[in-house]
This record gives C-alpha cells, structure tokens and sequence, in this order.
C-alpha cells in the first residue's frame, strides 16, 4: 500500500518544512536535496520562502517508493469513539450506575496537562473530559500522587478504573513507577474489578500491555477515546 | 461598525460590578500574602537563592514567619536590620535566612520608617526608568497604531532557544512575543532563579530569562525598526513578584487576571484576591498592559450559552483594576473566537461579540484570542478558522490580536507555524483593514441582536453576584462551570490578615 495522491499507488505526498538556512540561490536546491534525502522522488519545490533572517521556508510534493502491507500492522482497533451522549446513554442503559472513574499524574511526574486534557470538564481539543460526562464520577486527584495512595483511594471510591498519566520518561522512571502501581493493586486483591488505563506522549497500547495495564493512550487521545474505551469494557465485563 | 449599545444599561453594569468588587476590596485591604512580601524584598534588592535551593526573598519570608513577626509585614524587620547592621537588604536577608541574624524586637520609630521610605524610593526610580526608557524606545522606533497588535508565543522551554524563535517571529512582522511558562509554573509558591534550559510545554518566568529576552528583543527591535513587546504571566501564587521582576526588566505585557488562578489554578480565592490586587499596582506604576482571561472560559463553557459570563468577567476585572489605580489603557481585557464553526451564523455572534466588547470598553487594548476549541488537528480547516478569526478582529479594531496557529492543539508552534500566522493575519488585515468602517449593522439583524441580548444577560448576571456576593457566585461554579470554595484550593496558609502596625511602604507610593 502506498500513499495515494490522484492516482491509485502514486506515492504522493505532500510536506513543508523548515532548514536553517537563508533564501538565497541555493535555498531551492538545498529544498529539493532535503526531499530526495527523505526519499521523495519527483520532487517539486511549491514554495521556498524566507521565515525570518536565516530560515527557509518550504512546502513541497513528491513521490514515495515505500509501501507497506495493511495486513501486517499490529495494535488493537478499538473500533470509533463515542460521543459523549453516546457514552452516557450507553452506560446508563447496560451498567445503570455511573462509572467510578480515579486518574493521577503519578508518583514523581508534576505534569498535569495529560490527566487534565482528559479528566478535567474542559477537555481538549474541544472535546469534554471525563468530569462533564453525566454517567461518569470522575475524580482527578492532581500531580505526584504516589501509586499506594491512588491505590488507597481508587479502593475507598469503589473505582471502577484507574487512569494514570506519564508524561516524564527521562531514564525510564515510568516504567517503574507503572509497575509499582501494578504490583500494588494485584497485591491488594483490585485487579480483576479494576480497569487500569495509562496514557501519555510516549506511552502506546503495547507498553501499556506489556506492563500489565488494560489499555495506553498516545498522543492526540480525546476524552471521548478513553471514555469510550472505559464503557465498553465495564459493559462487556457485566456479560 | 457600530452597535447601538444601550449606555444606561452598560453604566448599570459598572455600577453592579463596583458592588461586587467592593467588599473584597475591603477583605484585600486587611489582608497581605507571603508573596507579597516577598515582592516587598524583592524590589528592595534581595535577589538570587539562599543555600537550600530557596530563593532567598523566600527564606527569608520563612524565617519572619517562624519568628511569628510576619503579620507586621517583611518591611519593619528588615529596615531594622538594616539600620541595626549597616548592611544591604542583600546581606540582611541572607543573615536571616541562614539565621546569623537575630529577627529584631524592636521594629518601631521613625528610623525603620524611613529607611523603609528611602529602600522604597530607591526601587520606584528603578521602576521608572524601565517605563521612561521604553517610552524612549517606542518613541524612537515607531507605535503600531492602525491595525491590531500581532502576539505570537514561543514555548520551548529553553530560553536560548525561545530567543532564536522570538527573534525569528519578530523579524516575520510579529509586535508582541509572549513567552509560555512552563506547566504547573503558576502552582510553584517561589519564583525560580536564572537562566533556564528544562522546562515542560514551556519556560520558566524568572528574572534572568526576562532580562535575557528583553535584549534580544531590543537588538531585533533596532534591527527591524519597530519596538517588539515582551508579555509574561503574573498569575499563580507569585503574582506580585513576577510583576515586580516583569517591572524591573521592562516586560510590556503581563497575563493579569482578577480570578483566573482561582478558576483554573484551583488557588485559594483571597489569596489571589490579594496578590492580583498588589501586583495590579505594580504593573499600574510600571505602565505594563495587563491581560486579563476571559477566553478560558470558552475553553470549557459553551462559547454561545457563555458569552454572557465573558462581559460580565469583564466588568468585575475593569472593577479591580480601577481599584489598583490603573487606567483603562493598560486593562487588556480578553476574550475569544471559539463559537462552534458548525453554527449558522457563528461568524455574525463572533462580530457582535467582539464589537460588543471594542464599544464597552472604547479605551481598553482589548484582547482577541483566537480558536483553540475547534482546532481538531486538521490544520488545513484549522487555517480557515483563524482566517476567519483575522477577519473578526480588523473588522471590530482589537487591539492586541493573537495570532492563531494551525498546529494548535498538537505542539508548540514550530517556526514556520508562526510565520504562516503573522503572514496570513498581515493578508487580512491589509486586504481587510477598512472594512470595519464601511459596515453598518442591521437595526433587527443578527448582529445587533445578538449584542444585545449578551449585554442584557450579562447585566442579570452582574446583578446576581452583587446579591450572593462573588466568592458565591465562584463556589457555583458561575465562571467556566468550575466550582470553588471560598475556603478551598492552594495557598491559603501564605495570606494571613495584617496586624496593628503593619507596614508595606508600597502600599503608601502606587496608586490604587
């Protein structure tokens, strides 16, 4: 399979970019030898322009060899995200309660931005967080939490999941501290009630597996993405 | 364009909002906070970190609170200490910190009060000569007058770097370069120290990195011909500080909101009522334009069943702002283009809104935020939006425009990001730039209705809060559907009620 501009298997492809480097003569060329090295062939320079002393500017179209094969490609299709009324009319018709939903930027990470994105009502991207979600008591406990305290209050809440997020990755300490969360809550008996979700910018669906964890979200999740992720798999564990 | 506002209707509007602010002016005056005394230090000299990492106004806050003095505020002791030891505000505030320095009993009489008065002169003529020589500077370099202000931010969280991008942007037509702190900055109850390399989404405000910019800014600005402003935020818990270290390194523009810390930033309210009130009079005497933060609200409440909450914000952030004695040029109230772009005549709400705002407030720089909501990752319609947005703010003449970014949502603008955006918002407001001016509103229309309609809910609102009171009003969640409570969020041990004898020598110089 290969990108397909206007005709089936063209290749074409379309990017702009930035080089450290003043429009001048060779601006244009220094543009085109960028896109062969990147692999494009027919490659046409659209615009070379200055952005500020010392930069240029370009966008540029060009034909890709690479191809892969669909049916290769590994990860979870977790099908299409629900809209929000969608999700609370789901949830208020198959699990008839509200979802127990607890999240944390956890142990040494003090960046919210990730769990806030998704928890708080004001979402991203112009989708709504979890707390706006009718059928859902979402409780965003904040930054550097420790993972046996958000164990200690996922249990007191009756959580129904954990959402974690990790967006610190320097020297892997995230790797330790999902662990360590993981181990808690098989220690205390939760693991089988609890859904428990881990997102952040480095984080995918394999990690996440890989450290025991239901489901990872990436970069670019919506609220709705997790939301829905959450009803589907506590209606299908009714079943 | 013109709107028929009703006048009666917007002076009743500022009338309520005098109500509301009122009784909270009455809590602030009683009231100081950690933070303003360490302002108080600050501008008296006391700079750099004490041993533990702590910067030293700090510490040596800390070390007034312990020896249970603070209430009288930081000036009395340490103006003793400086008449006691003939040693700088510098050497005293590092004595005390580190504890070689007994905390005085005995902080009354003429003597402390005048060297508190002369410590005070001292730093009000520093501030004055930032205000005069960037007057000199825009006087020299020429004043954008005809056409919103272009604001651009940079955010790589190294402040070597945000300086080649800033740079880059001023010299691709940007006026004002903001420079995004990094996350979670504003829950920090300390100002960080230096220049700065790490940071998150962002790049720590610290004196250092506003001297380091400013330059920068300078030399490009020389270069290219147009005076180029710097903006930073004083919000969060160090409010006054960062507005009196914006003050001493002429930064132009801070983000200054009366209640942004307690909605978003979950900060105790009094103390934000304090801190935004002292560093409102700061910025006043410093002639820095505040930007106050109406358009988050948007982000989270609808901006169609909203809008109303947005005026009425404004008229309680004119109402604080007046009180700190700053005039109606410097109050950069804000607001937002992020009506839903699947509304039929969502651009026409957008006009009333912003034209709405242009006429309430004639004086004010108002400020224009462009859509974030709607900015899904498809930045080919994202680039229509902010077209769209331009076209908004020429029409209505905003004064300090940001520029929308096509990546919004995904990253930190990339360099080219911010070239498109200057690039496409000059197009419009050149194609554009009369049009305002040959448009008139139809009596009945769309537009006209539509103002109106958000003034009038915006006057009930008004009228609401100045019966419940506003810390009510904040605990139901009135302002972007966030609830807080009067007692709740951070902070709240660093404000403390001034006792007999409490002295901020500043409080007696700015006006407000």
């Amino acid at each position: 399979m290969k990108a397909y501009g206007d005709t089936r298997d063209d290749g074409m492809i379309q990017i702009s970019f930035t080089l450290p480097l003043s429009s001048g003569s060779k601006a244009m060329e220094a543009g085109k030898a960028y896109a062969a090295a990147l692999g494009l062939q027919d490659v046409r320079v659209a615009c070379a322009k200055p952005a500020g002393d010392g930069f240029t500017f370009y966008v540029v179209y060009g034909m890709c060899g690479a191809e892969i094969d669909p049916d290769s490609i590994k990860g979870t299709d977790r099908g299409e995200s629900m809209s929000r009324e969608e999700t609370d009319a789901f949830l208020k018709e198959h699990l008839k309660r509200e979802a127990i939903v607890v999240g944390a930027a956890l142990g040494s990470d003090a960046h919210t931005v990730g769990i806030d994105a998704i928890m708080n009502m004001k979402g991203f991207a112009g989708d709504y967080g979890l707390e706006r979600y009718g059928m859902m008591d979402a409780r965003n406990l904040g930054s550097q939490v420790e993972p046996e305290e958000l164990v200690r209050q996922a249990e007191r809440l009756k959580a129904d999941a954990i959402l974690v997020s990790q967006v610190v990755t320097q020297k892997d300490i995230h790797v330790t501290q999902l662990t360590k969360l993981v181990e808690l809550v098989e220690a205390e008996g939760l693991r089988d009630r609890l859904l428990m979700i881990v997102g952040g910018p480095y984080i995918d669906d394999g990690l996440a597996h890989e450290l025991g964890y239901d489901a990872g979200f990436g970069r670019g999740t919506l609220p709705r993405d997790v939301a829905t992720f959450i009803a589907r798999r506590l209606v299908k564990q009714l079943e | 364009m013109q709107l028929n506002i009703d006048t009666a209707r917007a002076a009743r509007c500022r009338e309520l909002a005098g109500k509301i602010t009122g009784p909270l002016l009455d809590e602030i005056s009683r009231r100081s906070t950690d933070s303003v005394e360490r302002t108080v230090l600050r501008l008296w000299g006391a700079d750099g970190l004490h041993d533990s990492d702590a910067p030293l106004a700090n510490a040596a806050v800390a070390r007034l609170r312990e020896a249970g003095v603070l209430e009288r505020g930081a000036a009395r002791p340490v103006a003793a200490l400086v008449n006691q030891t003939g040693s700088s505000v510098q050497e005293v505030c590092e004595k005390l910190a580190s504890g070689t320095l007994d905390v005085p009993d005995d902080v009354t009489g003429p003597e402390v009060e005048n060297t508190a008065r002369r410590l005070t002169d001292d730093a009000l003529s520093a501030l004055a000569a930032a205000r005069e020589k960037r007057l000199a500077l825009v006087k020299k370099l020429g004043e954008v007058e005809d056409r919103p202000l272009l604001y651009v931010i940079v955010a790589t969280g190294n402040i070597h770097q945000d300086i080649e991008q800033a740079v880059s942007a001023a010299e691709c037509g940007a006026d004002c370069i903001a420079v995004i702190r990094s996350t979670a900055q504003s829950l920090l109850d300390y100002v960080p120290h230096g220049a700065t390399t790490e940071g998150f989404g962002g790049t720590y405000a610290t004196r250092e990195n506003f001297r380091l910019m400013r330059r920068a800014l300078d030399e490009a600005s020389k270069r290219i011909g147009r005076y180029v402003r710097l903006v930073n935020y004083a919000s969060g818990l160090c409010m006054p500080e960062i507005a009196a270290l914006g003050a001493l390194e002429r930064l132009d523009m801070l983000l200054n909101d009366s209640m942004y810390g307690i909605i978003f930033r979950d900060i105790n309210p009094l103390r934000t009522f304090v801190d935004q009130h002292f560093s409102r009079r700061i910025c006043a005497e410093a002639r820095i334009t505040i930007n106050t933060g109406e358009d988050n609200y948007l982000t989270t409440a609808d901006a169609v069943e909203a809008a109303h909450t947005v005026v009425a914000s404004q008229f309680i952030n004119e109402s604080f702002a007046l009180a700190a004695g700053m005039p109606e040029e410097l109050m950069g109230l804000g607001h937002a283009f992020e009506i839903d772009p699947a509304i039929e005549n969502g651009f026409l709400m957008e006009l009333a809104q912003a034209q709405l705002v242009r006429q309430l407030f004639p004086k004010a720089p108002i400020k224009f935020m462009p859509p974030t909501k709607h900015m899904t990752g498809d930045v080919f319609a994202g680039y229509r939006l902010d077209c769209m947005f331009d076209l908004a703010s020429v029409i209505t003449g905003q004064t300090i425009h940001l520029c929308g970014i096509l990546t919004e949502a995904l990253h930190t603008p990339l360099l080219q990001d911010r070239m498109l955006a200057l690039q496409g918002a000059r197009y419009v407001m050149t194609t554009a730039k009369n049009l305002g001016r040959e448009l008139e509103t139809v009596p009945g229309g769309v537009i006209a209705t539509r103002a109106a309609e958000v003034l009038s809910k915006a006057e009930a609102l008004l009228k609401e809060i100045s019966e419940t009171g506003l810390m009510d009003a904040l605990a139901r969640g009135v302002f972007a559907d966030i609830k807080r409570e009067p007692d709740g969020g951070r902070g709240a041990e660093g404000c403390f009620e001034k006792a007999d004898g409490y002295l901020n020598p500043f409080e007696e110089r700015l006006a407000g």
